[in-house]
């Protein structure tokens, strides 16, 4: 018989494959970093122009130019930019007159702490929803469920969040503030009910994807030869459940988050508009309004480059949490689709139908 | 073939029904009103009246009339934007799938890039440096839209470019774009038709939210997502006057979604049966 | 191993089994039978006759749609049917065993080893001590031949060698000690060395443990040796129950001889015989004997009179009006004189150092030829890089290196790079035909569009064509305007072919193409290619199953691990094996004649 001989230990091939995916996300970083550079200053629409309206004087608008920088070669432009921005120097708001770093610094805890509490809210909620509606697939639970979370999927975020404002302002409604103006005088975590109705408003319009994603993948692990088996084996059914279908059924769900993370961060925009809430959403919103290049620059950058991190952390968790990734010999790259991770060995196998069943 | 297989679904049919309702308001509503969205016919935030049924709005506009004559912005934009990434992101999608070599990579780190960057910013992004005009924001939708397309053309065509049968056109050597069009189009139509439904449903939030924001049609016209923002103050006044474009754009968002679930449906469980 | 164990006592007694699918559509009827302890039985069938049903109902489990709805199943005492909750739990593994069909996908891919175990002792035996658990897991693992050590224990599924993982499933059923193990085609996924090891353990371990087995199974020859009785089912009825000589040697079923006549067997050369017609559909079960439309012993009361399972001779019972009684003489049809050797005949094809490398090589200097008119099979065990071979000559290979010459020209090695002559002459055909055609084109338009390609052909005249090779192939005309979604495999396959040939090809390359099908299924399909080499046609027939060469190669090349071991005539390599490990192929290539006969 054929007995592939046991491995000694060594570095973990994961390793180098996390060397390279890490490389790679590096390389993705230097391009979007260009991409915003692009968009915002080397478009053919002189920037200084739409900073200042179509009918400034021209000696403004030299001035302006000299002042960003935008009458040297593009290409010194770039670099300048993107040697302040690698020492943390993203320039000057020039609406506040304050270094964009700092102005971004507050501002991003706000929104870190208002996606984090989405994230507390949703995931645990849309495993336990997922499992259970799996566990009652195609009964009135199950269809009941999946309907209301098409109608929550299916009204924009915005319309959620607006419904929310008007609920929370009619009278009597006063036990949770509507709009969440903080006061900058006290810390966040003393005034938390600001963001309750942010995160209920956001974890809404997120929860059915998530769901979803956790059911299906369930059900996909439910079907699957191993659950039988294990059935016909007399194992307890909690434990299949918990042990035999969940491991095989959160590596989807690790994808989900990351794509769900980037829907929220467009998603939190509106919303922390919507609740005057001070984030990076409203940040980029007011900046915006007011043509502060540096400050849009700045934000866009952090986004993106957040979005980028988080793909890379999920990669990684995916190849960690899946004993087959782990302990492979040689580790391939992961591409992610809508519907979340298909890893590479099932890929090729899959009849396209079953990709309708995305999002 | 597959038409009837998917109207025979009742969830198929209610999704067509909503969306056609939606649809014909916004398309022959414009005819239908009573007065110009633009006109001011009566007081600010007034009652409903014989001529107003549904009372006015912030500048006095006539409520009925600019719901009637805001949703053709919204419907015809969207179904443009829906569009053209559904053709670009789609015909991208194929030749990577299919090449799969420099050509697949290029395409699908451009893909990776621009995933990075969440929908609305790149909108907001692009909207706010290069101006407002309906047809960029169709077209920054779109873009936004395409890399989500591409991913799933590439990944369905490379799931069917593997299958045998594709290589047995290579084998007796058709040329490419008859194995594309002949072979493998047809096999990911499905899929792609599914996620057109749901880029309806996003491009409607989308532009909807950017109106809302200001970003999006300009003031005096009529529109849906800015009816939303124009008439908030008058919140308790007049409340339909943010509640009714508030559902009609629901609505439409949740017909083009249940269409788009209930045909992914109909198709998984045709695709059950042929193994 | 002591006799003493082997008590004759009734372990399993199942009797009027019924399993419906919704609307009351039966799957399975009028099913009794019983098992002694430590006897193995087999149970065979062809897809769809309820066999792998029969199996899992005995564990009260019915797949997604399907219920059981009558009948009584004893297991040393219990009715399983009637339990429920926690003591079903217990029944199942504790009272019943089961090994599922491919331990790949039956191990579950994030649990170790040492943990499966683990937890299958926890859920009967919650008090046992670690100690217990621990010396119980290691007597199991040796006993199933497979190393005991805290490395092995550690390691995932996917770590395991086919072999290994399928002991796994054997170590998880007997580390419970159950009285009766179900087994579902546990050796269709294992190579036939593998097979026959697997098999040896599984009948040491039903012996020595004295535990009743039912071994479900489609291939009569795979079970010959292992077991002591064989059920025959068709059609969700048991037709057939025998003893193990009384079947080989006597079998009264007309079903059970078409089915014996259909396997390819590694000891005889003689044309295989088909089954003519399907099996019905469930639900669409004739009145009177469900086998009579396509029994060649049909009398006018068979389609009126459903025959009842009745004793025969002893413990002998079949459901036949009108049973054979005179002996089967497996070895009487003469091997006839191998089709002459094409000697100094003209060489079609020629392969020269061909070296495919992917990640790691795969083909190392592989040199063949094959005659003009000549069937050469490549045989080979999984990852001998049999069908990297088929594909490189098909043009289809990528990382090819080495010398093709086809009819004296040099041949490139990417069909794309062919011209259009050489292109329609070699075809191929594929293993799976589920996914060799378009299921978006109809069987006209897949046929239709090579004619149109190669020759210019449209509109009557291919119509004419296709109809015609559809003929070729036994297939009705009207099958032109269907969607392959609604042919059944076999049909597939004769598209497939129908493709190949509607082409005019010279050279068919055939890639494990019967793999996939039932075996009377292949008969027929075995029986077309041997037609069509007759009609002048040269095959290169990519295989595992030796009995399959001895049905239809002139000439066999062995490959293992990406290299020759030995070629020459069937005969020769099959009869007098030269190289070692063509000898334990061959030893080891189920038969259903005594080893001492070939």
């Amino acid at each position: 018989m054929h007995e592939p001989p046991l491995r000694s230990p060594r570095a973990p091939a994961w390793l180098a494959w996390f060397i390279g995916r890490l490389g790679y996300g590096l390389l993705t970083a230097w391009v979007i970093s260009l991409v915003v550079f692009i968009a915002t200053q080397a478009l053919p629409s002189d920037p200084a122009r739409v900073i200042l309206g179509p009918d400034a004087p021209i000696e403004s608008i030299l001035t302006l130019q000299r002042q960003l920088g935008l009458d040297q070669p593009i290409l010194v432009q770039y670099l300048r930019w993107l040697g302040a921005a690698l020492r943390g120097d993203l320039g000057i708001s020039l609406d506040s007159q304050v270094p964009v770093a700092d102005l971004l610094f507050g501002r991003l805890g706000h929104t870190l702490a208002l996606l984090a509490g989405v994230l507390a809210l949703v995931v645990p909620l849309a495993l336990v929803l997922g499992v259970n509606l799996a566990l009652r697939r195609d009964r009135p639970l199950d269809r009941w469920g999946l309907s209301t979370l098409i109608l929550f999927k299916a009204t924009p975020s915005f319309l959620l969040a607006i419904g929310l404002v008007l609920l929370f302002s009619m009278p009597g409604m006063g036990w949770l503030p509507a709009v969440s103006i903080l006061d900058p005088q006290q810390p966040l975590w003393r005034q938390l009910h600001y963001l309750v109705l942010p995160v209920i408003a956001l974890g809404l319009s997120a929860l059915p994807y998530l769901t979803r994603m956790v059911r299906a993948s369930m059900i996909e692990a439910l079907e699957s030869d191993y659950v039988i088996a294990a059935r016909l084996r007399g194992i307890p059914e909690r434990r299949i459940v918990w042990r035999h279908t969940l491991p095989n059924a959160l590596t989807p769900a690790i994808q989900g988050v990351a794509l769900t993370l980037r829907t929220l961060v467009g998603g939190a925009l509106l919303a922390e508009v919507i609740f005057s809430y001070p984030g990076i959403g409203t940040a980029l919103n007011a900046a915006i309004q007011v043509r502060d290049l540096p400050m849009i620059q700045g934000i866009v950058l952090v986004i993106t480059l957040a979005v980028v991190l988080i793909n890379l952390l999920a990669d990684l968790f995916t190849v960690l949490l899946t004993p087959k990734l782990r302990t492979a010999r040689r580790v391939k790259m992961i591409r992610r689709n809508r519907r979340g991770l298909r890893p590479w060995w099932r890929r090729v196998r899959s009849a396209p139908a079953q990709e309708a069943t995305h999002d | 073939m597959t038409d009837s297989r998917w109207l025979a679904d009742p969830q198929v049919r209610r999704g067509t029904v909503i969306t056609l309702l939606v649809m014909s308001l916004a398309l022959f509503g414009p005819w239908l009103a009573p007065h110009a969205p633009t006109a001011m016919v009566g007081p600010v935030y007034g009652p409903p009246s014989a001529s107003a049924p549904l009372g006015h709005d912030f500048l006095g506009h006539d409520l009925l009339s600019r719901l009637l004559s805001g949703g053709l912005s919204v419907l015809w934009m969207s179904l443009a934007a829906a569009t053209i990434a559904l053709l670009v992101g789609g015909s991208l999608g194929l030749l990577a799938g299919f090449s799969r070599r420099r050509l697949d990579q290029a395409i699908s780190w451009a893909t990776d890039v621009s995933l990075a960057f969440p929908d609305l910013i790149l909108v907001l992004l692009i909207v706010s440096m290069l101006g407002r005009a309906p047809w960029l924001i169709v077209l920054t939708v779109a873009i936004a839209f395409t890399p989500g397309v591409i991913r799933l053309a590439r990944g369905s065509t490379v799931a069917v470019a593997g299958q045998e049968f594709v290589e047995a056109a290579q084998m007796m050597g058709y040329p490419r774009w008859r194995i594309l069009f002949n072979e493998i189009l047809p096999n990911i139509l499905t899929p792609l038709l599914v996620h057109f439904g749901n880029m309806l449903t996003w491009a409607v939030g989308m532009l909807s939210g950017l109106s809302f924001l200001g970003y999006g049609v300009a003031p005096p016209a009529a529109d849906w997502g800015l009816m939303i923002n124009e008439n908030q103050a008058g919140l308790l006044v007049q409340p339909w006057a943010v509640l009714a474009p508030a559902l009609l754009i629901g609505v439409f968002a949740y017909g083009t979604n249940i269409l788009a679930e209930g045909i992914g449906r109909v198709s998984a469980r045709i695709g059950e049966k042929q193994p | 191993m002591t006799a003493a164990l082997r008590v004759d006592t009734e372990v399993l007694r199942v009797s009027d089994l019924r399993v419906e699918l919704a609307g009351q559509v039966e799957v399975l009827a009028e099913v009794s039978f019983g098992l002694t302890a430590g006897e193995i039985v087999g149970l065979v069938g062809e897809s769809g006759s309820g066999k792998t049903t029969l199996a899992t109902a005995l564990l009260r489990h019915a797949r997604q749609g399907a219920r059981i709805v009558g009948g009584r199943i004893e297991v040393a005492g219990q009715a399983v049917l009637e339990l429920e909750g926690e003591a079903l739990r217990l029944a199942r593994g504790g009272l019943v065993g089961y090994v599922a069909q491919d331990p790949a996908t039956a191990l579950n891919p994030a649990l170790r080893v040492g943990a499966l175990l683990h937890e299958t002792l926890l859920a009967h035996q919650p008090g046992a001590t670690r100690d217990e658990l621990r010396q119980r897991i290691v007597e199991t693992l040796l006993d199933v031949g497979l190393p005991d050590d805290k490395a092995f224990l550690r390691r995932f599924p996917h770590q395991l060698s086919g072999g290994q993982q399928q002991r796994v499933m054997l170590a998880l059923a007997f580390v419970l000690r159950p009285r009766l193990i179900v087994l579902d085609e546990p050796t269709t996924a294992l190579d036939v060395t593998t097979q026959a090891h697997v098999l040896e353990t599984l009948k040491r371990l039903c012996r020595g443990h004295g535990v009743a087995a039912l071994y479900v199974t489609h291939d009569l020859a795979v079970v010959r040796d292992l077991v002591d009785r064989v059920l025959v089912m068709y059609a969700g009825r048991l037709v057939e129950m025998a003893g193990r000589e009384a079947l080989f040697v006597r079998p009264a079923h007309p079903y059970t001889r078409a089915l014996l006549a259909a396997i390819p067997d590694i000891a005889r050369r003689q044309p295989l015989q088909a089954i003519a017609g399907h099996a019905p559909a469930p639900g669409q079960r004739p009145v009177g004997c469900a086998f009579a439309p396509r029994c060649p012993r049909r009398r006018s009361e068979c389609l009126v009179v459903e025959p009842a399972l009745l004793a025969h001779d002893g413990i002998h019972q079949v459901a036949c009006l009108v049973p054979h009684q005179e002996p089967v003489t497996l070895t009487d049809t003469v091997s006839e004189a191998a089709a002459p050797v094409p000697e100094g005949e003209a060489v079609l094809l020629e392969v020269r150092d061909l070296d495919v490398a992917y990640d790691r090589q795969v083909l190392f200097d592989v040199s063949l030829q094959v005659g003009q008119g000549e069937c050469l099979a490549l045989v080979g065990e999984s990852g001998s890089g049999k069908t990297s071979l088929a594909r490189a000559i098909a043009g289809l290979g990528e990382n090819v290196q080495g010398h093709l010459r086809y009819a004296g020209e040099p041949l490139a090695f990417s069909a794309r790079r062919r011209d259009a002559r050489l292109r329609h002459q070699i075809q191929y055909v594929f293993q799976n035909p589920y996914r060799a055609l378009n299921p978006r084109q109809t069987v006209l338009q897949t046929l239709s569009a090579p004619l149109a390609h190669f020759f210019g052909v449209r509109g009557n005249e291919a119509r004419r064509r296709v109809e015609a090779v559809l003929e070729r192939v036994s297939l009705s005309t009207r099958v032109a305007h269907l969607y392959p979604h609604s042919l059944s495999g076999g049909e597939r396959q004769r598209v497939a072919i129908a493709r190949a040939l509607i082409c005019e090809p010279r050279l068919l390359v055939c890639d494990e193409i019967t793999s996939a099908l039932d075996v009377s299924v292949q008969a027929s399909i075995l029986a077309l290619l041997r037609r069509l080499q007759g009609q002048g046609l040269t095959l290169l027939f990519v295989t595992h199953d030796l009995g399959v060469v001895r049905a239809i190669a002139d000439r066999v090349l062995v490959l293992r691990q990406g290299r020759v071991v030995e070629q020459g005539t069937t005969e020769q390599v099959l009869g007098q094996p030269a190289d070692p490990y063509t000898r334990t192929l061959v030893a080891h290539s189920p038969s259903l004649i005594d080893a001492g006969q070939t």
